[in-house]
């Protein structure tokens, strides 16, 4: 969405919050008259390692307060805030340089300012490495216990199974990431709605706690020089009738779901409210 | 136990120590340093791609025998002093400019570097000028371009434009890879090939070598 509204190629969504929070708002205000309950902080790569490849950690703080302040102002209380906390782009030892210290710190300083901004929830999100995940959920549970949390990580579709790129398997990520203290688990990214029916079912084998499920509207390709997803609304919206038998709690949308889905998808939603 | 045996199975290990050992004692039973590479290191890190391929092993232990590997490659280094490591190429690798995801891009290099090929990484958010002057000077034959962004993709066909500008179309081949990147994007900007995951591009540079 924002590529289309002008961000430009390398800079990071986040440095919006510093300079165009009139396109946040705006594609807030789209997601919310779609009829989305819960809607993402612009703050995926919000934390300071992360924010360190562009040299704006020291901005850490105007980023994060500035994402919620202006989705606050939008959907005031008509849906709920959470604070989008993604991976931080850097392994930890032994197999890459960051200290776990490090990256708790990194994490807590990121999730302390969404959550004195005032978001309603926290969504670590994106996550293959499950000591990196424990690390963000512990520093959001330190800060503040009552704050609802959903832990999601991305997996891929191998012939054995189900992995993040980490090597993490879904019955592994549902006993870890309760453990850590997640409240809401389950999948984002990484593949398009019938993959993640397939990990939805994997998830409900080995585990209690309701579920959330944020697909990609499919694979892009590229066409004329611009990504197109192949899955449109009404592909998802049915498809995610299977996600809701299933006892799927929270159904969202990753890279490519437009207002149109999230639209598609509560149309689907209501539907199924009424008749029982 | 045969001393190279005991370095690939370091390699697959990720055990850097065992590595380093085993490489100095190898080095000391005057095995040439040219077998102690290619049938120890090298041959270590081959049964660790195929295991990634397979699915056997992820990235942290594929991360964890690179590190092994290079310990071993500084051992022997100072044995090549004539005339440098031996190599079967020299590849040109980078994320393209406003891109900066390494991780696909590093584990190429790893890839590559485990193969036997001398790689000039060149790091993130590299520009097309950047790839082509560095290809040049280094001799390099193949320059490796890699995108997680589908914004940062027309950069590719960027460069194979330069490429062809400067005459060296051919001479100097493209591999493109990444996430949003497909075989089709490759024949569409002429690219010269495709590599879908890090030991396919070893595959394809192989080829494109040959």
């Amino acid at each position: 969405m924002f590529m289309e509204l002008g961000l430009k190629p390398g800079d990071p969504p986040e440095s919006l919050n510093l300079t165009r929070l009139d396109l946040v708002e705006k594609i807030a205000g789209l997601y919310l008259s779609a009829g989305a309950d819960i809607i993402h902080t612009n703050t995926f790569g919000g934390s300071p390692i992360r924010l360190s490849f562009y040299s704006l950690e020291d901005k850490t703080e105007e980023i994060n307060k500035n994402a919620v302040r202006s989705l606050r102002k939008v959907v005031k209380d008509r849906a709920y805030i959470s604070g989008s906390c993604g991976p931080s782009g850097r392994f930890l030892k032994p197999y890459g340089e960051i200290k776990p210290e490090e990256m708790y710190s990194s994490f807590e300083r990121q999730i302390n300012t969404l959550i004195t901004a005032g978001v309603d929830i926290i969504c670590v999100e994106t996550m293959t490495d499950l000591r990196e995940a424990e690390l963000a959920i512990k520093a959001a549970k330190s800060i503040s216990p009552s704050t609802p949390l959903m832990a999601t990580m991305t997996f891929n579709s191998t012939p054995r199974g189900f992995y993040t790129m980490m090597g993490v398997s879904i019955e592994e990520a549902a006993s870890e990431l309760e453990k850590f203290g997640a409240d809401v688990i389950g999948s984002n990214c990484g593949s398009g709605i019938e993959d993640m029916i397939k990990t939805a079912v994997e998830f409900k084998k080995h585990t209690h706690l309701p579920l959330i499920i944020q697909p990609n509207a499919g694979i892009p390709r590229i066409v004329e020089n611009k990504p197109f997803y192949p899955e449109n609304p009404e592909f998802m919206a049915e498809k995610a009738k299977e996600l809701i038998s299933l006892g799927v709690s929270i159904i969202g949308g990753c890279c490519g779901t437009t207002p149109e889905h999230i639209k598609a998808i509560r149309k689907v939603v209501d539907s199924l409210k009424d008749q029982s | 136990m045969d001393i190279l045996k005991e370095i690939t199975e370091g390699i697959e290990q990720g055990d850097d120590k065992k590595v380093m050992e085993s490489t100095r004692r190898a080095v000391e039973e005057k095995i040439p340093p040219k077998e102690i590479l290619d049938r120890g290191l090298i041959e270590g890190m081959n049964l660790v791609g195929k295991k990634y391929k397979t699915h056997e092993i992820f990235l942290p232990q594929v991360l964890l025998a690179a590190k092994a590997m290079h310990v071993g490659m500084d051992v022997l280094k100072p044995l090549f002093i004539k005339g440098g490591m031996p190599d079967r190429g020299k590849v040109v690798i980078g994320s393209v400019l406003g891109d900066l995801h390494d991780i696909g891009k590093n584990l190429v290099g790893i890839m590559l570097t485990g193969a036997g090929f001398k790689v000039i990484d060149l790091g993130v958010n590299v520009s097309p000028e950047k790839f082509i002057q560095t290809a040049m000077q280094e001799k390099a034959t193949i320059i490796g371009m890699s995108a997680l962004l589908i914004t940062t993709m027309p950069v590719m066909r960027r460069v194979v434009e330069l490429l062809k500008q400067e005459g060296l179309g051919g001479k100097i081949k493209i591999v493109i890879g990444g996430a949003p990147v497909s075989h089709e994007f490759a024949q569409e900007i002429g690219a010269d090939a495709y590599g879908y995951d890090s030991t396919n591009a070893v595959e394809v540079i192989r080829e494109l070598i040959k």
